[in-house]
């Protein structure tokens, strides 16, 4: 049985993909960076008003392959807003560069359907395509400045990876087939307890865990954050992350109890090794990449803990975290030159006193990211703490809270080297801002301090 | 809704203040002043108060998904230490009229911001809400030092930060695992403070309460989580040793009385004697290392590891007696030591130097300076007549009807004050001038800020009554049930019925009452 109103729950994602269309088109008839930016931005802004729209309704069944529920909607409102804001940072860094950006655009749509199709799937089929499709718009985008030879490595690095992690996917999937005859996410906890239903879930497992750079599958996060674009390290951090989240809390709840030892050991591991390399790194775009590795191990605490609580600390967890590493790589974006990327820390020293605007910026989305009050990052890390204590996971929670003090460590030797009186008269290359990226980074920054004190519309939203 | 106003009011005055600095910098403190003036005058009419009874509450929900609220409330307990709050706010501000000559605008708003901070803690009763202040006075507390603190200023706030950090995410888990534990004895979850009194605690394992409390040791701090504090105070400026010493340093003793004794009593009470060693290890290191510095600043920062201890020590003796000398103690030591380091400001701003070795001979310069520093060194050794013997006679006696042993040698610590602080005044101010040029006294402004300081300390330590009538009543019903039986030795000054049956909770909510009139 079908029909056109079985789609209507899936709006948001035919949104999406009107609008890829016609920014391709557009761009095929004319070639204009201006415009294709607005159309992608207006299609991004529907996308989330779409979602947020359609949030109220009961969990409902599209077809066989999406399963749309009010959480999985919350999520894609936050990943379209997220796309949203890498869309605004991106018009400012694209317009100085060399060559035709335009194409850039396409991709983030084509990216973000394929994140919104992983968020809603409700069937392995749809997980895989949704994945395939955000997997193959990020390879593009990951090495989308071609001049540079290290944007172009990220990109191989991650196209290589990625394949891995497909073909583990793939293998799972069919390991499921063969047990179950039925490739369905709802009913994922009824018939793995077999070795082989096991095996299928724990390569299930091991694909996500590459996309969402759980140790042992980590190793490429620093390189491709480095060589990335800035505003396109942001939609990695972001929309490609925040949808694997997406699926795994939203879909895969059944699979908790079969996973739970190796995630949690994942999760241990994480936020160990997340923590440890970040507190070595110079460079502030590899700090990030590690320190999200620890971000994405607090995630997985709150999937593990489940429940209503657990649910909505990882939808607020997600939100927190997607406004604070957006605003961070929007400052660092912001301040980057054609060729030349503003990522070393020493090159921000002073900063403060030089651009007390976009230092200031930077220097809330690391305390948020450090999780310090009034801000997203506290409120949230306070959600998973609960849910995590309420679930009985003392030893994760105690990790979480070892390794957040820790990493006040790394995120306040940045901050306090904005503050650095010493770098106060450096020469500082005037780089003007475009309006698009001011607009956005002010939204983030409000986005920021709005979800440290008034969270309370999302969390309606994410069902809690 | 004036609760709000009073923790906010140093915040905005701030805010305010901080455009205005860079055209008129005298009228941006005019300004601050006038914000902590003006808070003063909100407190007052709450002064005549007391008895055990809330003297104001403010209660509006935050986060219901949580059971979070602002709810802020004012008793004979926090009374004390909010007036405290403004006087050394005032004094802080005045010590940086001329210290702090970059970034005045920032500065004053760091400063204001800490204020509001310390206020936040003194008044929450939402533990979330708490912990909330308790964090908040970190950043700009951090930055007060990274800006325009002395020589190793990046070390020391990173030291600083991540100390009271890992201690107060501890303390994070430890809050929540409480308030989860009295969610399932009442079957809602909720961090308000008279929720929490409810039950629960007895459901934990103790190392949820031994969290807790490590948590509020580090602020205090006690041995051996004390290793942030020299550092600490030595780089920071003028105004942030004094804010530091006097009211950081405070949070940590305050919120043992409020929250860590009465939502953990079992566990208090079973590793109270450990604490109270560790508190007498405390009185003495602090006062042997006192006694080994060459720099001022970090000799007056380890007397305060010292009189620290004896917070900790009279805590958890948990007595009705040291909890007043408790009280006492908090107030004496910051408007001592605040004041001492206003002095070491002083003495840094005019010889260019805080070492020791290079001073010498300073009464016939400045008779003024060496009158003042000689009253509040006297007063951190402990001399009748003045504030901290006051507090620490409670103390002791109090410790000693629990554990004479304990109390007997913490009154070593005593003898060890006497050392360090006629040490300081000795080599500062006696003996022959080695200086080249010779300092000019203090003028009227710095005058009557270390003036303000001496004539508190002088009328506590004449007339200590209305402190310890203060806080009284609410330390009576802070006490686990049974400790409240022994009457107070002061109870000529305090009297106030400490019934043995009232716990905690049924206290507080019959105060609670009371208040709602």
């Amino acid at each position: 049985m079908s029909g056109l109103g079985e789609l209507a729950p899936l709006l948001p994602l035919l949104v999406l993909a009107a609008g890829a269309l016609i920014v391709t088109l557009a761009v095929a008839v004319r070639r204009h960076h201006g415009t294709a930016a607005a159309l992608t931005a207006v299609t991004f802004a529907a996308t989330a008003a779409a979602a947020w729209a359609g949030g109220g309704r009961a969990s409902a069944d599209a077809g066989v392959l999406f399963r749309v529920t009010p959480f999985g909607l919350a999520v894609v409102a936050i990943l379209a807003l997220a796309g949203l804001a890498v869309t605004g940072l991106a018009h400012g860094y694209l317009r100085p560069q060399a060559g035709r950006q335009e194409e850039v655009y396409v991709l983030l749509l084509v990216a973000a359907l394929g994140a919104g199709a992983l968020v809603l799937a409700g069937h392995f089929a749809s997980l895989f395509l949704g994945l395939e499709t955000l997997g193959v718009g990020l390879y593009v985008l990951v090495a989308s400045l071609r001049e540079r030879r290290r944007c172009l490595e990220a990109g191989v690095k991650y196209l290589v990876l990625t394949g891995t992690a497909s073909s583990f996917l793939a293998f799972g999937g069919a390991l499921l087939f063969w047990e179950r005859g039925a490739l369905g996410l709802s009913g994922l906890a009824a018939g793995t307890a077999t070795p082989i239903g096991r095996a299928a879930l724990l390569l299930l497992a091991a694909g996500l865990a590459f996309k969402l750079a759980l140790p042992p599958f980590h190793l490429w996060t620093a390189d491709v954050y480095q060589g990335a674009p800035a505003p396109v390290t942001g939609f990695l951090a972001t929309v490609s992350k925040g949808a694997v989240v997406g699926v795994v809390v939203g879909q895969l709840g059944a699979a908790r109890d079969g996973l739970a030892l190796p995630l949690a050991v994942m999760a241990g591991a994480a936020m160990i090794v997340g923590t440890l390399l970040a507190l070595l790194q110079d460079n502030l775009k590899r700090l990030l990449a590690f320190s999200s590795i620890g971000h994405l191990g607090y995630l997985v605490v709150a999937y593990l803990a489940g429940g209503e609580r657990g649910t909505a600390a990882a939808g607020l967890y997600l939100a927190a975290y997607a406004v604070s590493v957006l605003a961070a790589f929007g400052a660092m974006g912001a301040l980057s030159r054609p060729g030349e990327e503003r990522e070393e820390i020493a090159a921000w020293r002073g900063m403060a006193w030089r651009r007390p605007g976009i230092a200031a910026l930077l220097a809330l989305a690391l305390l948020s990211l450090a999780g310090i009050p009034l801000t997203a990052g506290f409120l949230a890390k306070l959600w998973v703490v609960t849910a995590g204590l309420d679930a009985a996971l003392t030893t994760l929670v105690l990790l979480l809270v070892l390794t957040s003090a820790a990493a006040v460590y790394y995120y306040l030797r940045v901050v306090l080297t904005l503050f650095d009186r010493s770098g106060e008269d450096e020469a500082e290359p005037a780089v003007p801002l475009a309006w698009s990226t001011r607009a956005t980074l002010l939204l983030l920054a409000a986005a920021v301090v709005v979800l440290g004190v008034a969270p309370g519309g999302l969390l309606a939203a994410l069902g809690s | 809704m004036s609760l709000l106003a009073l923790v906010l009011l140093p915040l905005a005055g701030g805010v305010l203040a901080w455009p205005l600095a860079a055209r008129r910098p005298v009228a941006a403190r005019w300004v601050c002043l006038g914000a902590l003036a003006a808070d003063l005058a909100l407190v007052l009419p709450w002064v005549r108060g007391g008895g055990g009874d809330w003297l104001a509450r403010f209660d509006r929900p935050w986060l219901p998904e949580l059971g979070i609220g602002v709810r802020l409330g004012l008793d004979g307990l926090s009374l004390p230490l909010v007036l405290l709050t403004l006087v050394l706010g005032a004094l802080a501000v005045a010590a940086s009229w001329q210290e702090i000559e970059e970034r005045r605008g920032l500065f004053h708003l760091c400063l204001m911001a800490v204020l509001s901070g310390v206020l936040g803690v003194f008044l929450a009763l939402d533990l979330i809400f708490f912990y909330l202040f308790w964090e908040l006075m970190l950043v700009p507390m951090a930055l007060l030092i990274a800006l325009w603190g002395h020589e190793r200023r990046r070390s020391a706030t990173l030291k600083f930060f991540l100390f009271t950090q890992a201690g107060g995410l501890l303390m994070l888990v430890a809050i929540v695992s409480r308030a989860l534990a009295a969610s399932e004895a009442t079957g809602r979850l909720t961090f308000a403070y008279e929720g929490l009194l409810e039950g629960g605690a007895a459901a934990l394992p103790p190392w949820i309460a031994v969290a807790f409390f490590a948590g509020l040791a580090v602020k205090l701090p006690a041995f051996p989580l004390h290793p942030w504090l020299p550092d600490a105070h030595t780089e920071a400026p003028t105004g942030g040793s004094v804010v530091l010493a006097g009211l950081l340093l405070k949070t940590g003793g305050y919120a043992m009385l409020r929250f860590g004794v009465p939502l953990f009593p079992e566990a208090a009470a079973a590793f109270a004697r450990p604490a109270m060693i560790l508190g007498v290890a405390g009185i003495l290191y602090g006062a042997l290392a006192a006694l080994a510095q060459t720099d001022v600043k970090r000799l007056v920062a380890y007397t305060s590891v010292s009189h620290m201890g004896f917070v900790l020590l009279g805590v958890f003796a948990l007595d009705a007696t040291a909890w007043r000398g408790v009280v006492a103690q908090m107030v004496c030591h910051g408007l001592s030591t605040g004041g001492l380091f206003i002095v070491a400001g002083l003495l840094q701003e005019r010889l260019g130097t805080r070492d020791l070795r290079r001073f010498g001979g300073l009464w016939h310069s400045m008779p003024r300076l060496g009158g003042l520093a000689t009253v509040l060194a006297l007063a951190s050794l402990g001399l009748p007549g003045l504030g901290n013997f006051v507090a620490e006679i409670l103390i002791l006696v109090g410790t000693f009807r629990v554990e004479p042993v304990v109390a007997a040698v913490a009154a070593g610590g005593l003898v060890l004050s006497a050392l360090y602080s006629l040490r300081l005044l000795q080599r500062a101010f006696h003996g022959p001038f080695v200086g080249e040029a010779i300092p000019a006294d203090l003028d009227v402004r710095e005058t009557a800020t270390l003036g303000a300081a001496v004539l508190l300390l002088l009328w506590i330590g004449l007339h200590p009554a209305p402190l310890l009538r203060s806080s009284g009543p609410t330390l009576d019903a802070l006490l686990p049930p049974g400790a409240g039986a022994r009457e107070p030795v002061t109870a000529a000054q305090a009297r106030v019925g400490a019934d043995p049956e009232s716990t905690p909770a049924v206290a507080i909510r019959a105060a609670q009452a009371g208040g709602a009139r």
